[in-house]
Parts: structure tokens; sequence; C-alpha cells
């Protein structure tokens, strides 16, 4: 049998997003190392979901994200800090309405 | 085999039970081993749900002689035990953990899925549970034996060598004897002959996407199933049973 490729060293990172029974959205719970998705998914079930925490499990390669540096987080968000009025504050909320 | 018909559920149970049993004594061994952090974590949930079924299996097997479940798993030589003999062959290497979970898991999923309908309640309801852990758990041993088998050579090779030196254990789960046949005709027990089908079918897709060979069957069975076991059984139960023998029933 031929070996097409040599045998990886490591399995590559997953990060692992679980949807929690009580909530609508898959939320970051960690990352993984497994052969391939497949695998990751199983990894994900045994590492992340022992204890019920569970009802939708996505896995994604860590190579798939890209990432913000760390270094031009003043140029993303700075820009925003003197802009309140985005901040919907401005109004006056009449007595009547509760809960706002 | 002379089990009059009160003793024949108790020991039907106990072959069931004590495999269970002795699979997830033998899997524990991986904890802290296993090749990956997270094939250890795979593994020790693979233990905890046998020894759950266990659990069920033992104490409902004790019932009838009020024996508690850990008077049975403690309190029992080699012989008195009657698991498959696959099921208390030592780790090996990964690729024989792998082969020895996936034949027996190939051979639980068919039983158990014929017990959910047994004429026994408890036992019905205890095969319901079971099942859908066995799901997951031959979902985990066929996955390892495709990736190993279709992996590298050296993966192929061990995980040819892992299944040519079990499967001469294989024979006894797909052989019927005389208990078995009792168990059938009582309504409580899983047809060992309709297991033979649904296992052979399983496991030949999984051997042929694997890339492995079928070894050839010998005629010789164990039976394990009957208390005549491998020399491996009294070791192992001598290591898990020291505690409890040493100190009888402590509380902790």
């Amino acid at each position: 049998m031929p070996d097409p490729k040599p045998p990886r060293k490591d399995w590559p990172l997953y990060e692992v997003f679980v949807r929690p029974r009580t909530g609508l959205e898959h939320r970051h719970v960690g990352s993984l190392h497994a052969a391939d998705a497949t695998q990751a998914l199983e990894h994900a079930r045994d590492l992340y979901t022992r204890r019920m925490e569970g009802v939708s499990i996505w896995v994604v390669a860590s190579t798939a994200i890209r990432a913000l540096d760390p270094d031009d987080a003043d140029a993303f968000f700075d820009a925003a800090k003197d802009k309140v009025y985005r901040h919907p504050t401005f109004y006056e909320i009449p007595e009547e309405v509760k809960n706002l | 085999m002379s089990d009059t018909s009160d003793q024949l559920l108790p020991r039907y149970l106990l072959r069931l039970g004590d495999t269970s049993l002795v699979l997830s004594q033998r899997l524990s061994a991986w904890v802290g081993h296993a090749p990956a952090l997270e094939e250890d974590l795979g593994l020790a949930n693979i233990t905890l749900d046998l020894l759950g079924q266990a659990r069920l299996l033992l104490s409902y097997a004790g019932v009838s002689s009020s024996q508690s479940e850990d008077d049975l798993a403690y309190g029992r030589s080699a012989s008195q035990f009657f698991n498959v003999t696959l099921a208390e062959q030592p780790n090996g290497d990964f690729a024989h953990t792998i082969a020895r979970q996936y034949l027996l898991d190939a051979w639980r999923l068919s039983t158990y899925s014929l017990l959910t309908a047994s004429n026994d309640n408890r036992l019905a309801e205890i095969a319901e549970k079971t099942l859908t852990e066995v799901r997951y758990h031959i979902r985990y041993s066929r996955n390892w034996l495709i990736r190993l088998g279709d992996g590298t050579n050296e993966s192929h090779l061990r995980m040819q060598t892992a299944l040519n030196n079990l499967w001469c254990f294989t024979n006894e789960l797909l052989t019927v004897d005389a208990t078995d046949q009792a168990c059938v005709q009582a309504g409580f027990g899983a047809d060992v002959e309709a297991v033979a089908v649904s296992w052979n079918q399983e496991v030949e897709q999984t051997l042929a996407q694997a890339t492995l060979t079928r070894p050839e069957t010998t005629p010789f069975s164990w039976y394990g199933k009957q208390g005549v076991h491998s020399e491996h059984l009294g070791h192992m139960l001598a290591q898990m049973q020291s505690v409890a023998q040493a100190h009888p029933g402590a509380q902790w």
C-alpha cells in the first residue's frame, strides 16, 4: 500500500462551539486536537458535553479563523470612543414605559 | 448447562453484566495513558458507560439471591464470571484495544437491539438505555478501526495484526449454547443466530471500508460465558478485587 503523505506529528487544532440547552446561539467553549472534522466532533462530544451542556456542536479548524492582531486594536476600536451619540441614551423615556 | 428456570435469568444477566464489567475494567487502564488527551477522555467515557451498564445488570442479577452488585463484582472468582472471553483480553497496543472494542460493540449492538423486545420488562428497559450508549461506542471504535486500517502502512499492519490475534474469540459471540437456547425459548434472551447475521453484516462492511482482511475462522471456541476463561481473567480480577477483599464492607 503506498503511503501518499507522511503521518502528521500532531493533530490540527479545532475550535469548538456548543449550543446550550437554554440558549439559541452556539458559544465558543474551547479547542481540541483531532485528525479531521469528523473526529473533532466526537472529541468535542467527549470533552465538552459530558455534563449535558449542549444540544448542538460546531467544530471549525482553528486555521480557518482570522483573528485581529492585538496591535491593531487601537486603529479598529478607538474611533468609536468619542461617539457617545451612538448609544441610545439621549432619549427621554416616558414614565409609563417599564422594563426598557 | 443445567440451570433450572429460576437460575436462568440471573445467569443470562451475568453473561451480559460481566462482559460490560470486565471490558470496563480493561478500558479503565488506558486512563492517563491514551495516545492523546482527547482519546483519554473518549475511552474514559466509554469505560463509565460500561460500568453503569454492569451495575444495572449485576444489581438485577443479584435480586433473586439477595446479593448486591458489589457482592457479585468483588466476591466471585474467575470461574464464576460469565463474560465472553474476548472482553478479558489484555489491552495490547491501541489497535488491539480498538479491535476488541469494535468486535464487542458490534456484538453488543445486535444483542441489545434484540433485547429491547425481551419479555422481561426490566431487561428490556436496561437494553433500551444501553443501546443508546452502544450506538456511540461503535461509532467511536468503528471510526478508529477504519482510520487505522485505511491509514499508514504501520497503522494498517497493526490493525490487521490485532484483528488476527483476537479473531479466535469471535466464535464464542456467535455460537449458541444450551443456556442461550433456553433463554430464547423462555422469551427473554437474544437469538444468537440473529445476532450473528447482523454482526457479520456490520463487520464485513467495516472491514471492507478499513481495507482489512477478515481472518480465517477456526473451529475452536472459547467458553468464557460458561465460566471457562483464558489465563488473563484471574490476573485482572486479582487487581480489580484486591481493595474490596482487603477491606470487606468498607465504606467511603
